[in-house]
């Protein structure tokens, strides 16, 4: 089933693989999501959570509520302008690799929330990998976009994080 | 009857203060000038036969483009009610743009403390004598008064306006073909 199917069983054996394979097969099965949830989408992703969905099938077995040990940041719900910041914040925090998912309409694109305390997408400030389209979104396509996920850190190289690109992610200690 | 007893009640006491009275569809209305209103206030709360001891709320209304012609352009609300004798009053207190000014309300009804807060980011009416008069939901460094009628419903630029955050690292991966 796992790597070790491909082990000789009766004595000795080896197998020879690339670090990408085996680095990415082990971060995409054991993602830690940092739940992000705002309002009404954080309902349906706690659903996704519980025994009916169960995104523990997934990997995902334990929600990291602090940033820094997570890898995967959810965001269910409006994002009003008081929480963009905070919102950021923990962005920055997460420690790399990371990936984001935006749930629902309001978190995507403001939603029909297109007032002046509203965020019109979280997208516009920090990266978004995935969009989950919905008011709310089934669990069915939480778990999709979940996968789809899944499909991206499969597809990523340990070569792409060899140097920072800029180093925002160092001033966060520089300000502090 | 009540009805009539508050009407008295307030008339007799301040005949000169009060702009209008009338009832609405069973809610009781006081309309009052802006500048004893603190002394009447004291009145209806300690008064033996009103006693309104519970602000329920207080707020503005901005009558800007309103169909029918009002006095000033803003209205200070408050909703008043009283627990021994099960009144409820509404007070209305029209004050012009040009000074948004109104005496707070603290020293009676604790509770006025965030409603008044609340009151001033949102219309930006100043209520003098209140302790803490600083904004209560909206960021401090907000412009503007948002319950204006004047103010854009898409705001003036502060939703736009935050750091844009790009990732550390390459990803170049991002744009792969999936599957
Ligand atoms: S998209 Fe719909 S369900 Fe989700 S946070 Fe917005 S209003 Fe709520």
């Amino acid at each position: 089933m796992g790597l070790e199917s491909n082990l000789n069983t009766d004595g000795g054996g080896f197998m020879v693989t690339t670090v990408d394979s085996v680095v990415n097969w082990a971060r995409k099965s054991s993602l830690w999501p940092m739940p992000f949830g705002t309002a009404c989408c954080a309902i349906e992703m706690m659903a996704t959570y519980a025994s009916r969905y169960d995104l523990a099938r997934f990997g995902a077995e334990r929600m990291s509520f602090s940033p820094r040990q997570a890898d995967l940041l959810l965001i269910g719900g409006r994002v009003p302008i008081k929480m963009m910041p905070v919102l950021q914040k923990i962005y920055e925090q997460m420690s790399e690799p990371k990936w984001v998912i935006s749930i629902g309409a309001c978190a995507s694109s403001g939603g029909l929330f297109d007032t002046y305390s509203m965020i019109q997408g979280v997208d516009q400030f920090i990266p978004v990998d995935v969009y989950v389209p919905g008011c709310p979104p089934r669990p069915e396509n939480f778990i999709d976009a979940f996968m789809k996920i899944q499909k991206l850190v499969e597809n990523d190289s340990v070569k792409n994080y060899k140097k920072p690109k800029n180093n925002s992610f160092n001033k966060l200690w520089q300000t502090n | 009857m009540a009805d009539q007893l508050i009407f008295d009640k307030i008339k007799e006491k301040f005949s000169d203060e009060i702009l209008d009275s009338y009832e609405f569809r069973g809610d009781k209305v006081v309309c009052l000038k802006k500048d004893n209103v603190l002394e009447i206030m004291e009145f209806l709360n300690t008064d033996s036969d009103l006693h309104f001891d519970f602000l329920a709320d207080l707020t503005a209304i901005d009558y800007l483009e309103y169909s029918e012609p009002q006095p000033e352009r803003f209205a200070v609300v408050y909703q008043l009610y009283s627990h021994e004798f099960k009144y409820e009053l509404t007070i209305k207190v029209y004050i012009p743009e040009e000074d948004l000014h109104l005496d707070s309300v603290y020293s009676i009804w604790k509770t006025a403390d965030w409603l008044e807060r609340e009151t001033y980011e949102m219309f930006g009416i100043h209520f003098r004598h209140h302790p803490n008069l600083k904004k209560l939901l909206l960021p401090e460094d907000f412009k503007g008064f948002p319950e204006r009628k004047d103010f854009p419903v898409k705001g003036i630029g502060y939703r736009e306006n935050f750091p844009i955050y790009s990732r550390p690292f390459d990803n170049n991966y991002l744009r792969k073909e999936e599957d």
